[in-house]
């Protein structure tokens, strides 16, 4: 793709940032320039310290070391006020967060003007407002209804106002954290080819992402901050994804391979399953999972994911449908009447659901199992042979924590994943319900997870993964399904399927429209 | 029944509807304001009482009635800015913190009118605000009577109304405290203070609840008495959650509420003879846990009510 020029001027540079959260070094003498229309991409693992990095730059942290220079109007790097998002946006930095900053109860027009007026204005100046944005909107290609209200906006459609946001302000320098989390494969191209466009306009771009294929494909050049620190600083065209994984991993890895075994028995199915109302309902969904076999289920967040794991889990009562796991019917059942029959679940949310962040290591360990003789004698917990279990269970699955007794809420996402997996494995259930189970886990931590459930299947467990996430998918299901505004696609193996066609139907065309 | 259809007919009880709903519209439009940046004041009672005593004192002490209003105005936004701080800042329970502010304010108040008035046995009196004759307006028939025969606090609290509603919504600083109140990541991105903004509200909405206090010394009555404030707050905490935070929808609340209570009064001396008057003093109340009960279940809260910001913390 098409490089800024050599000579651009630097519009961006970072000097020597270090940021320490106690005793952890969050970024460590961070040096970084940004040019004038160029796609920077910032590479790393969870808590290497992008995040941070961009939060100090627009002002959201204060460095305890080093300085952000910007350059304004073409002239020098100067220092930037720390500390100060307004300085930042002054600066003419534009900020798109992962977490969306959004008031949802204003209209979009009104979430975009915020702050760029006079707050002892007499009026909002709408109009004027309204014909720069049609302007801009028609210029960049993002366009989005600017009267609607941001609640009833798409995940993609909030994305498009937040770079707005930024536009408006004439922002030099926009900064994306983590941009594709939320979206399709379509709307990642879609904002990719954006970001392209501005940058050919003059803007200079960061984004941040662990996404190896994407950072290949769309920048120019690409920084890898591991452990806080930055650890190379390549031209995209120079780079290899190998090279890429190891520089962000610290050392090499091992790709998780499925190996071709045929599934048994039909294990587990649904038919006709209805479930709940509004967006997160179920219709009419079939589902059949064997013996032995990983079954992806893709979908875009929020379109009916949460309620299935829910039914699956017993958590929720379908209103129509069946449920039979081995044969029995199981329509009505309750979460441990689901749990009794085998089944592991691996919550969605894992510290909300998966963890009581109070209770200590042990605790959350034989939370699953707690009325079975072993943890409990009459009526009265055991707890020297709740924390023994506890700790074989802490060295099979590497779960490193303080010790068994300490609170779980202190434990990284990786490690409370391990716990849940821990728990959820250890009986040896039928059936494995696993909800994004990698979402926010580092590089170790997923092949972790990976591994886990890659042993379950080849013991002849039935896995039903639940994900967003196409490589993750391809990788480990036999078969795999789509979910699109809560009706299922017959599920078809994944040697027939590619990226293309699942993000088609991901976005809800039909399978027909894909061919 | 056809007495019952003569309350309605009849001009004094559609002004005294307005004149009990005169201090519940200052009330809810300073809830509303703190609640739409995002904190719930239940120091709102405690508010009332410390208006209701000060702007009484300082007319007594000479001040003139409008300067009463503005001391009462300034006593509400002190302890405004008590609760702002406990809340704002430093993050504290909002329930806590506004109980806390209740119990001060209205024993304060207590306090200090016991020690100025150490004996006196009936309260001292004052020449409290009188009806306002608006030209041609006051004079048409039963339409005179009814609505344009109130004192000029009233007058002021209808201002209100209309006031909030355009700030909030056609001002640069409405828009803010509507995202303040429900993403204060949005308002900090966008370059503005989170804490200014709050602080501002709870300050600016706690002086307005204290006009409701002073409105009952200075308007309804020309004296102050303990109890008088008698839970006024806290229905305008849940006329709030009925008006879904819009001021349109808080006068209609605050006058729905006003027309109950004139109509309970009117009811007793009609069928007094038989129920017992508890039954109609507790009616508004009922009513107003009826109209909630319909409401409230599809209210929209502000979505960062009752969550604390700390800048920096993810």
């Amino acid at each position: 793709m098409a490089r800024p020029a050599k000579d651009a001027p630097v519009l961006l540079r970072l000097d020597g940032i270090t940021k320490r959260f106690g005793a952890l070094t969050a970024n460590d003498g961070v040096c970084l320039d940004l040019k004038q229309g160029e796609i920077l991409a910032l590479l790393g693992e969870n808590g290497a310290g992008k995040t941070t990095l961009m939060n100090i730059l627009f002002g959201h942290y204060v460095a305890d070391e080093g300085a952000v220079l910007v350059s304004r109007d073409g002239g020098e790097p100067a220092q930037l006020e720390p500390g100060s998002p307004h300085a930042a946006l002054d600066a003419r930095i534009g900020m798109v967060h992962q977490h969306f900053t959004l008031a949802e109860n204003l209209s979009v027009l009104d979430n975009i003007l915020l702050g760029t007026e006079k707050i002892s204005a007499l009026k909002s100046a709408r109009t004027p407002a309204r014909s720069k944005l049609e302007d801009l909107m028609t210029r960049s290609g993002l366009t989005v209804g600017l009267d609607m209200r941001v609640s009833q906006l798409s995940v993609g459609e909030k994305q498009r106002v937040e770079i707005l946001k930024a536009l408006y302000r004439d922002a030099r320098v926009l900064v994306l954290d983590e941009p594709t989390a939320v979206l399709t494969p379509q709307e990642s191209d879609t904002l990719f080819a954006i970001l392209k466009k501005l940058a050919a306009a003059g803007l200079g771009i960061i984004f941040i992402s662990h996404k190896l294929a994407e950072v290949m494909a769309s920048s120019h050049r690409i920084a890898v901050l591991r452990g806080g620190a930055k650890v190379a600083d390549l031209p995209t065209d120079a780079c290899s994804q190998r090279q890429l994984a190891e520089l962000m991993v610290g050392h090499e890895v091992s790709e998780t391979v499925r190996d071709a075994r045929t599934p048994g028995a039909t294990l587990f199915i649904l038919t006709g399953i209805s479930a709940g109302e509004g967006r997160e309902a179920l219709y009419d969904v079939d589902l059949d999972l064997k013996s032995g076999e990983i079954l992806g289920i893709a979908g875009v967040s929020g379109n009916g994911q949460t309620m299935l794991a829910q039914v699956i889990s017993g958590l929720e009562t379908p209103v129509a449908g069946e449920m039979r796991l081995e044969g029995s019917a199981f329509s009505h059942a309750n979460a441990r009447m689901m749990i009794d029959a085998g089944l592991a679940r691996i919550p969605e949310d894992r510290h909300r659901d998966g963890i009581v962040g109070a209770m200590t290591v042990s605790e959350n360990l034989a939370i699953e199992t707690i009325r079975k003789p072993d943890c409990q004698r009459f009526g009265l917990l055991r707890f020297t042979a709740m924390r023994d279990k506890a700790k074989a269970m802490i060295d099979a699955y590497d779960i490193r924590c303080q010790g068994e007794d300490s609170p779980a809420r202190l434990l990284s996402g990786g490690n409370i994943q391990k716990i849940v997996l821990a728990r959820t494995l250890e009986g040896e259930p039928k059936v494995v319900l696993a909800a994004q189970p990698s979402r926010g886990l580092d590089v170790g931590a997923t092949s972790e997870v990976y591994r886990r459930l890659l042993d379950a299947r080849a013991r002849g467990a039935g896995v039903l993964l639940i994900s967003e996430d196409l490589d993750e998918l391809m990788r480990l299901s036999d078969r795999i399904a789509v979910i699109h505004r809560g009706h299922l696609s017959a599920a078809e193996p994944t040697e027939t399927l590619d990226r293309g066609t699942l993000g088609l139907r991901m976005a809800g065309h039909t399978m027909e429209a894909a061919e | 029944m056809s007495d019952i259809l003569e309350i309605f007919m009849s001009a004094s009880f559609w002004a005294a509807a307005i004149r009990i709903a005169t201090p519940l519209i200052f009330g809810v439009i300073g809830a509303l304001i703190c609640e739409r940046a995002g904190v719930l004041n239940l120091g709102i009672e405690g508010i009332f009482t410390a208006g209701a005593m000060a702007g009484w004192m300082a007319v007594w002490l000479g001040a003139g009635l409008w300067g009463g209003v503005l001391v009462a105005a300034l006593a509400g936004g002190f302890f405004g800015l008590i609760h702002a701080v406990l809340t704002v800042p430093l993050g504290l329970s909002q329930h806590v913190s506004g109980i806390g502010v209740t119990l001060f304010a209205t024993s304060l108040s207590y306090f200090i009118y016991r020690t100025a008035l150490p004996d006196v046995s009936s309260p001292p009196r004052i020449e409290a605000f009188q009806s306002l004759d608006i030209p041609v307006l006051s004079d048409l028939p039963f339409l005179g009577p009814a609505l344009f025969q109130q004192t000029p606090l009233t007058f002021l609290a209808l201002f209100l109304v209309a006031a909030t509603a355009y700030v909030l919504y056609r001002t640069p600083l409405g828009l803010a405290i509507q995202a303040v109140g429900d993403n204060p990541a949005a308002v900090e991105s966008q370059g503005l203070s989170v804490y200014g903004l709050r602080i501002g509200a709870i300050v600016a909405g706690s002086a307005i609840m204290a006009l409701g206090g002073a409105f009952l010394t200075m308007s309804a009555f020309d004296a102050f008495f303990f109890g008088m404030v008698n839970g006024r707050g806290w229905i305008c905490i849940a006329l709030t959650v009925f008006a879904s935070w819009r001021p349109g929808k808080a006068l209609l609340g605050a006058l729905l509420f006003g027309a109950f209570d004139a109509f309970q009064v009117r009811l007793q001396t009609e069928v007094g003879s038989f129920i017992p008057g508890q039954v109609f003093l507790m009616m508004p109340y009922i009513l107003s846990i009826a109209a909630l009960i319909v409401v409230a279940r599809r209210a929209d809260y502000p979505r960062a009510l009752l969550v604390p910001y700390f800048k920096g913390q993810r």
